[in-house]
């Protein structure tokens, strides 16, 4: 199970821009990379991040080899409703992680 | 001159010819001040931080049951941030039932097999750079805290030989790099001072986290000089020195470097 | 993909024929398989061709924020950030991320939209060399919008063995 690490805040004001930042613990091994008898070592890669606000969807982005180890994703959103923040990291070899913070909009 | 104030001032000048190459603690950098801004603000924020992600780990870890004996860590030692404040800033320190100082890594192996009693942890296995993390992490702030006493002086004097000897195929010593020429550049990188402040850290070069051993081994390998195994009393000895080299400085783990 | 799959296959017949063609004039034989372990600024326009097709890139509204001299290219940090103000008549739909010298071409591509409040991200990124990184966003009106920007990536200089 890999860790996920959110930081967005507990609580907000009805219409304040508020910024998520989000932390995964992944490899994101290239595909490029040699081992040590001159192979590529295949690609595992986390491909795609979604993050849903009460269901609905407020950010989604395609990761591709580029982005570094332990991949670092940080956007923003309007807070508009109490509720939950729902994120969702899926890739190479089935990979899947999922976590979730609440927010209090008053 | 008085034969008293000779003796003096013979003594003055070998004293002062043994400390030149420690560096004056005002004088002291530690290598985040070698970084560039945007490494910096890895380090400073936690949540951009990817040590962080092992801290968290080693939470849980804490908290495990582990081996024969059926203890967590926490079973012994409670709220980490209650019992392991400043311990990371202590270590290596002397471990009287061996006789010499150990490091951090073979104190938790040491719980583990003796307390918990359950198979040690590999170097730089995920689980005990995280709790390595997770323990410095207790220590973040405080000034190391190496008192050079009698039963160290041997193993700290033993690192000091290693530090300033040259060695391997260029005949470097670390000395010439990290106490003559700090601060000039080497392939375009500046070179730090060498104070072992954030260990463990995730260095970029890695692309994860890893201990002070690590980053000593690879030094080794820079330099063409021979490497030692893993928990090795070479690598231990060298460790003492650089932590005791480093006394006063605040204590960064889990720090980042590039 | 949300482009229209027929107007997709002209241009990359019209880029296939174009790059040919040069390729013929130049006496270069294209091999056919696009096998490589390195991007070209061919290969990342043809990416950013992928994306915004014949429509015009407009220099503006977009920003691309990475430090300029890079200390390690295993983890660089990266920020793009688009004028807008993000309403549901008017906002950015997506930003995208190229570079011209590494193994492929892509970086991200996210996907935003009115509830966004700022049409902005921040990750982190591998660069193989000193390059360029350009940035392509696509507003809701349709156009495209690009920045660009140069760096410089050194080495650590203590090469890892162990």
């Amino acid at each position: 199970m890999a860790r996920a690490l959110i930081n967005a805040p507990a609580k907000a004001k009805r219409g304040e821009v508020i910024e998520i930042k989000t932390l995964i613990s992944h490899i994101m091994e290239t595909g490029f990379r040699p081992d040590s008898t001159g192979k590529p070592v295949p690609r595992d890669i986390i491909t795609e991040f979604i993050c849903k606000y009460n269901g609905e969807e407020i950010f989604r982005a395609e990761l591709f080899p580029a982005i570094a180890a332990n991949p670092f994703l940080t956007f923003f959103t309007v807070a508009d409703e109490t509720g939950t923040l729902n994120f969702e990291w899926s890739g190479d070899n089935g990979f899947t992680a999922t976590q979730s913070v609440n927010i209090t909009v008053e | 001159m008085t034969r008293p104030a000779a003796v003096l001032f013979v003594i003055a000048v070998l004293g002062a010819a043994a400390a030149a190459a420690d560096i004056p603690l005002a004088q002291r950098k530690s290598g985040y001040e070698f970084m560039t801004r945007e490494t910096r603000a890895m380090q400073d924020d936690d949540s951009a931080n990817p040590a962080t992600l092992s801290v968290l780990d080693a939470e849980t870890l804490w908290q495990r049951k582990e081996g024969s004996a059926g203890k967590s860590c926490a079973d012994c030692h409670g709220d980490a941030r209650t019992s392991m404040r400043g311990v990371a800033a202590r270590y290596p320190a002397f471990n009287a039932a061996r006789g010499r100082p150990i490091d951090l890594e073979q104190r938790v192996n040491i719980c583990r097999t003796e307390q918990q009693r359950a198979t040690p942890l590999a170097f730089e296995s995920k689980e005990l750079l995280a709790l390595t993390a997770y323990v410095g992490q207790q220590s973040r702030g405080m000034p190391i805290d190496i008192a050079d006493d009698a039963r160290i002086r041997p193993f700290l004097e033993a690192g000091r030989a290693m530090f300033i000897d040259r060695q391997g195929q260029l005949n470097l010593s670390c000395a010439q790099c990290h106490d003559d020429n700090w601060g000039q550049k080497l392939a375009g990188a500046a070179i730090p001072q060498g104070h072992p402040t954030g260990y463990p850290l995730y260095r970029l070069e890695w692309q994860t986290l890893g201990s002070l051993q690590r980053r000593l081994r690879n030094c080794l390998f820079g330099m063409r000089a021979v490497s030692y195994p893993y928990g090795a009393s070479e690598l231990v000895d060298l460790e003492l020195y650089l932590m005791w080299r480093a006394r006063g400085m605040p204590v960064e783990t889990p720090a980042v470097r590039p | 993909m949300t482009r229209d799959d027929g107007k997709l296959q002209r241009t990359r017949r019209r880029f296939l024929a174009e790059t040919a063609a040069l390729a013929g004039a130049a006496g270069i034989a294209l091999p056919l398989a696009v096998e490589q372990t390195s991007a070209t600024p061919e290969s990342m326009r043809a990416a950013i061709k992928n994306i915004v097709g014949e429509a015009p890139l407009n220099k503006g509204k977009v920003k691309l924020d990475v430090p300029a001299l890079i200390e390690n290219g295993n983890a660089v940090p990266l920020t793009v950030s688009c004028e807008s103000p993000m309403t549901q008549d008017d906002h950015v739909k997506a930003i995208h991320v190229f570079t011209e010298k590494n193994p492929q071409p892509n970086v991200i591509g996210a996907r935003l939209g009115p509830r966004a409040g700022r049409a902005s991200f921040s990750t982190r990124i591998r660069l193989a060399d000193t390059q360029k990184i350009v940035a392509v966003a696509q507003m809701s009106d349709g156009s495209f919008w690009t920045d660009e920007v140069e760096v410089v990536v050194t080495l650590a200089a203590c090469l890892e063995g162990s």
